[in-house]
């Protein structure tokens, strides 16, 4: 039996002057998902939401909540169905006169009856929990943009609302401060079971927290379905996505998070037909644990840094992508390549590496370690040919069953 | 192209229409008139609006707020122009009622030109032009970087929280800073006509008790309630729909949204004067 649906667009329209924004919108929200649209900028994400929350109204077409369009609400069935939404806007709209722990305990303050004490607990503990406890005294124009946004978190959801509607809620955090939040929405979600329809640019993300997605294009809803089922979808927004999943990649050293590595794996692959075949290589520093352990643990890392950075980067040149795959081990993808070419690719690194890599990696390694110790260190690659239906765990431990050594470095010496 | 188009050939027999008239002028006046009925008409619904949720206990604390902002910071800049204008109604009055051997009148004259004229109208305008020129940059502010959007979402309604707060503000603000700019007018006149160019003391104090009627104050707060009205209305209607302005955008539209309030403000006081007066007299 088909779900109903808590919030859907039918055919929505929204026109601002000559500039169709929407252009006949369709979809469908259901209760304790969390739904995220993206898109590229200017597509009208925003404007979709704030339909959802009143502020505008659609030129065409119909907004349903539970089956009932918000356009034929009775006064008192709109005021209940606002009440159960909150909305994090995208530039934050904090009251610039009023303290971080004032714009927090406003909704309270001013929408329900409760004593002070408990609205100054209840808001006490979202400035908590969005860690803004040291500037909760502090005006917006006092703290930073970050910081502002995560304010704005805490204010949506001091209410405790069924419906949160996110825009762009981890833009301009960093790395850290974005999976805090992002796991909080999730963490939220799990406890109170509410609602989420999320705008956001990062990618992929949110595909972690989002059972839903929805691609804006064109004024168009050009994909609606799991992340999953995104692997599958062939559009030009696909590129689009290709391209920020390279932004990824860290830009020191090349080299991609295991996660970013998957997804971009999945986008490459996913919908690939049994034809397409890819290279993959395995790299591996083979007596990583015994100068972690000899030596110290920061002389490995650094070493290994080193390396990776160093494969990274050449295989990035020729389109491949990296990421770390154990302690003392990097796995490398060649897509579309056979292994015929992979092997050229590789004895070109071979080259480069020997001429000029291990010796970067050589003197990175003795600046670790003090001048009267002598250790070795040697490396070893191999590879294998891999096809999307092939799983790619079996296709790592084949090659890593190939492995031979490459280059190796003896108390200062290169062989 | 015309703007009255006509079919490109009439029927065969048919007697040729009236001809359209193009009057310029006309077609402007009627669009004004048009216009400004709209715009009364949206005043009185957001006025009427924000008075309705004027009396609520959950706006105390801001009405309090709101008369701190427009009534004790405006207080001093309020006596400093009533010492004045009551200093130059003395020397004025002076010089022209020496001329009939009316000096003794001065009291009369300055006591009744401020309580029933120059005070409520000055002190709106002066008024208008700390306060409400800063309400309606703040709520243009608020508008055009979604504050006003936010509030509508939490289900805060944002006449009550913004504008009901600074109209209650204003009707208890403006008769006693009215009350002030008159005393101290008073005294202004006082300096200037008895110290200064030396008329009796006894006499401008005894004619001013003697020709200041009750009906002369009240007359003198009923226009302050008014203009207090008309003043927060305006600013505050012109700082809420700054966005919907198609003259200009963003900070631009907020500095024209404040000039109009001073402009209008101004303009709606003296037609809003004349119009009370006439009245009460």
């Amino acid at each position: 039996m088909e779900r109903t649906p808590l919030i859907e667009f039918r055919n929505v329209v929204k026109r601002f002057g000559e500039r169709t924004i929407l252009d006949g919108v369709s979809f469908r929200i259901y209760e304790g998902e969390v739904t995220t649209i993206i898109g590229l900028s200017g597509t009208g994400k925003s404007v979709t939401l704030k339909h959802i929350i009143g502020l505008l109204r659609p030129d065409a077409g119909e907004i349903r909540y539970r089956g009932t369009p918000l356009q034929t609400m009775s006064r008192a069935q709109w005021d209940a169905y606002i009440g159960r939404i909150s909305y994090m806007f995208q530039n934050n709209a904090l009251f610039d006169a009023m303290t971080v722990y004032e714009n927090v305990a406003l909704p309270l303050k001013r929408t329900t009856r409760l004593p002070r004490r408990e609205i100054e607990r209840r808001a006490m503990a979202r400035i908590e929990q969005t860690e803004l406890t040291e500037v909760a005294h502090k005006y917006p124009s006092e703290i930073s943009g970050g910081m502002q946004k995560r304010a704005a978190l805490a204010r949506a959801l001091v209410t405790d609302p069924q419906v949160v509607l996110f825009d762009e809620p981890t833009t301009g955090q960093d790395p850290i401060r974005k999976n805090a939040i992002l796991g909080m929405i999730a963490e939220y979600k799990k406890k109170v079971g509410f609602t989420a329809v999320l705008i956001s640019h990062e990618i992929p993300d949110v595909f972690f927290i989002s059972n839903r997605i929805l691609v804006l294009w064109d004024g168009r809803i050009a994909f609606e379905g799991t992340p999953e089922e995104m692997a599958s979808f062939d559009h030009p927004f696909r590129d689009e996505i290709l391209r920020s999943l390279q932004n990824l990649r860290e830009d020191i050293t090349g080299v991609y998070s295991t996660r970013h590595f998957k997804m971009r794996y999945q986008t490459e692959f996913g919908r690939g037909g049994p034809e397409e075949t890819y290279a993959l290589l395995v790299f591996s520093f083979d007596n990583v644990d015994e100068i972690d352990r000899e030596v110290s643990p920061r002389a490995a890392q650094e070493t290994l840094r080193a390396l990776g950075t160093y494969i990274g980067k050449h295989f990035g040149a020729v389109g491949g992508f990296t990421t770390r795959q154990t302690i003392g081990e990097f796995i490398t993808i060649l897509p579309f390549s056979d292994l015929e070419e992979a092997r050229r690719i590789l004895e070109r690194f071979v080259a480069d590496f020997q001429g000029e890599g291990l010796p970067r990696l050589a003197e990175e390694f003795r600046r670790e370690i003090p001048p009267e110790r002598c250790f070795d260190f040697a490396i070893s690659a191999g590879m294998a040919q891999g096809k999307p239906l092939i799983e790619l765990e079996s296709v790592i431990e084949f090659a890593r069953y190939g492995k031979q050594p490459i280059a190796a470095f003896s108390c200062g010496l290169r062989r | 192209m015309s703007r009255h188009p006509l079919p490109a050939e009439a029927p065969e027999g048919a007697s040729p229409g009236p001809r359209p008239v193009d009057l310029p002028g006309v077609s402007a006046l009627g669009r004004f008139g048009l216009r400004l009925n709209a715009s009364l008409g949206a005043l009185a619904i957001f006025f009427l609006h924000a008075a309705a949720r004027m009396l609520h206990w959950k706006q105390i604390p801001e009405i309090v707020h709101q008369i701190y902002f427009i009534g004790a910071k405006s207080a001093s800049i309020v006596a400093l122009v009533g010492f004045f204008t009551g200093m130059v109604l003395g020397l004025q009055l002076v010089y022209v009622m020496n001329k009939f051997g009316a000096v003794g009148f001065l009291g009369t004259a300055v006591a009744l030109s401020l309580i029933r004229e120059l005070g409520p109208v000055l002190t709106a305008i002066m008024i208008t032009a700390r306060a409400g020129s800063a309400m309606a940059a703040e709520i243009g502010i608020q508008r055009i970087s979604e504050q006003i959007d936010a509030l509508q979402t939490m289900r805060i309604d944002p006449l009550g929280f913004l504008v009901s707060p600074r109209l209650a503000a204003g009707l208890v603000s403006f008769p006693i800073l009215t009350a002030i700019f008159d005393l101290i007018g008073i005294l202004g006149g006082y300096v200037s006509g008895v110290i200064l160019l030396g008329a009796n003391a006894g006499s401008y104090l005894y004619r001013i008790d003697a020709s200041v009627d009750w009906s002369d104050v009240r007359g003198g707060f009923i226009k302050s309630l008014v203009f207090a009205g008309i003043v927060i209305t305006i600013c505050c209607f012109q700082g809420f729909f700054t966005h919907l302005r198609t003259d200009s955008h963003g900070s631009k539209s907020v500095s024209l949204s404040t000039t109009s309030a001073v402009v209008l403000s101004c303009v709606w006081i003296l037609i809003a004067d004349y119009v009370v007066t006439s009245f009460l007299l």
